[in-house]
């Protein structure tokens, strides 16, 4: 016990040592975030993989589902991330705000595309897998509605940034909007899922069997290379924000130079 | 304080009153929107009924998304605006002074034709009732919810379809139990819960948008 205290002290003695807020400046956050991509990209790729392989081909089909459960490997990771990625974009646009950094409302626009790539995937794959399950694409459920207005409100995050011209109030503006959303999303989603219950009970929610363990350990794999693809994609995506950011700054025209 | 508020108001309401047009045009649009629905969907007396208190409170709800670029807009323009940012009062105050006189000439005036509209929608009495005390209840949420949108959009390309992008979403919870309320009320259940959910979501945005209204505009501003 004394030694896990001890290593523990000596770690965070470590981390502490680290000047956190060098890396809040885009010039020194450009180069390690270059260096970080492969160390998500890659595990993320392979993880991918050995998931895909094994939900798809390897994993018995359902008893209940027959194949088309499959697409869960898929679906629920993406809903999980597009859910996550919003409150994470919430989260940078208010470290944005409070210290008034830069690079913090680079992450939440970075975000913001992938967060809504993976609502988007959890949608059509949902409507994919009711149509042979339920027997239509769609239905006004709590939880597809729910989705389908989180994807409304990524792309009015963009179009906002988008229609600002200049970068500092686009990043600001788009920031509180994300901010206003996040405590916004619980609120629909009860919502949402009231109205449903008091419009047509829970006729639609599938009956649901017990997950099997190797399922869900698949699923969990599937989970964790979403994760590290979207910090991957994320990282790239701020790298081409800070450049086009920082474009008139030294240290980009030396890269440039260097690169020649 | 409450004397900035005071003048604020009287100030806004002045002018709401010059512009009648503005104010009229709301209310116009909405019953517009609301009698293009039978012309779509049929006569259908039964039909009507059912679908009366959604369609009056989407229609609501479009007409008082189509007024919010006004409540920032023309201060924007002649600079009166950034004068009340910078000026020494709480911008929070000035703010909800604004809003609360937009409610007045735009969203009043909704709650106030909406019998008509239940009217027209063979509603019974009680239930046109409850409509009317659900839009008198949401209509201020829409106000100053769309009021964070109309702050962070000042003064940009295509800004009222961007509002629209922006708010209509979190207008969602006031739409469900609005016309959940006046469905529920007509099948004989009871309607408490929707209303103390709309009292207390009106209470929240009172609370807290003042504020977001506010670093909205000093954002748009600077």
């Amino acid at each position: 016990m004394a030694a896990v205290a001890a290593i523990f002290i000596v770690l965070t003695g470590h981390i502490m040592k680290i000047n956190w807020f060098k890396y809040a400046s885009p010039a020194s956050f450009y180069p390690l975030a270059g260096k970080m991509i492969p160390w998500f990209a890659i595990p993320a790729l392979i993880l991918a993989v050995i998931g895909m392989v094994m939900g798809l081909f390897v994993l018995p089909p359902d008893f209940k589902q027959g194949e088309s459960y499959r697409i869960i490997f898929i679906h629920v990771p993406a809903a999980w991330m597009s859910m996550v990625i919003y409150l994470a974009m919430a989260f940078w646009a208010i470290i944005g705000m409070i210290w008034n950094s830069r690079l913090s409302s680079m992450m939440a626009t970075a975000l913001a595309p992938t967060g809504a790539i993976f609502c988007f995937l959890a949608l059509w794959t949902g409507a994919l897998w009711g149509k042979p399950t339920w027997g239509t694409y769609w239905v006004w459920d709590a939880r597809l509605t729910t989705q389908l207005i989180l994807l409304f409100m990524y792309f009015g995050y963009m179009a906002l940034h988008a229609a600002i011209e200049d970068p500092r109030r686009a990043a600001r503006a788009s920031g509180l909007l994300a901010i206003v959303g996040a405590f916004n999303v619980p609120i629909i989603y009860f919502s949402v899922q009231w109205w449903n219950t008091l419009h047509q009970g829970a006729s639609v929610t599938p009956t649901k069997s017990e997950m099997a363990a190797s399922m869900a350990s698949v699923m969990l794999l599937m989970a964790i290379a979403a994760w590290l693809y979207a910090i991957a994609v994320t990282l790239k995506r701020v790298r081409c924000e800070i450049l086009d950011r920082e474009r008139h700054a030294a240290w980009v025209s030396e890269l440039v130079d260097e690169a020649k | 304080m409450i004397a900035i508020f005071r003048t604020m108001l009287s100030r806004e309401l002045t002018l709401g009153l010059r512009r009648k047009a503005d104010a009229l045009m709301t209310l116009f649009f909405c019953v517009i929107v609301a009698s293009m629905f039978p012309l779509a969907v049929g006569p259908e007396p039964a039909l009507l009924k059912t679908m009366g208190p959604g369609i009056i409170w989407v229609a609501a709800l479009l007409a008082s998304l189509l007024s919010l670029e006004r409540m920032f807009g023309a201060d924007y323009v002649d600079g009166t605006l950034e004068q009340m940012v910078i000026s020494q009062h709480p911008l929070p105050v000035i703010v909800f002074a604004k809003v609360l006189a937009h409610w007045l000439t735009t969203g009043l005036p909704l709650v106030l034709i909406s019998p008509l509209l239940a009217l027209q929608y063979g509603l019974e009495a009680q239930d046109g009732l409850i409509l009317v005390a659900t839009l008198l209840i949401g209509t201020p949420i829409l106000s100053l919810l769309g009021a964070v949108g109309a702050a962070l959009t000042l003064g940009l390309r295509g800004g009222g379809v961007l509002i629209s992008l922006l708010v209509l979403p979190l207008f969602v919870p006031v739409l469900i139990f609005g016309a959940a309320a006046v469905d529920d009320a007509a099948a004989g259940l009871s309607i408490e819960g929707h209303f103390s959910l709309l009292g207390a979501m009106l209470v929240a945005a009172l609370i807290l948008t003042p504020w977001a209204v506010a670093s909205a505009l000093r954002i748009s501003i600077e």
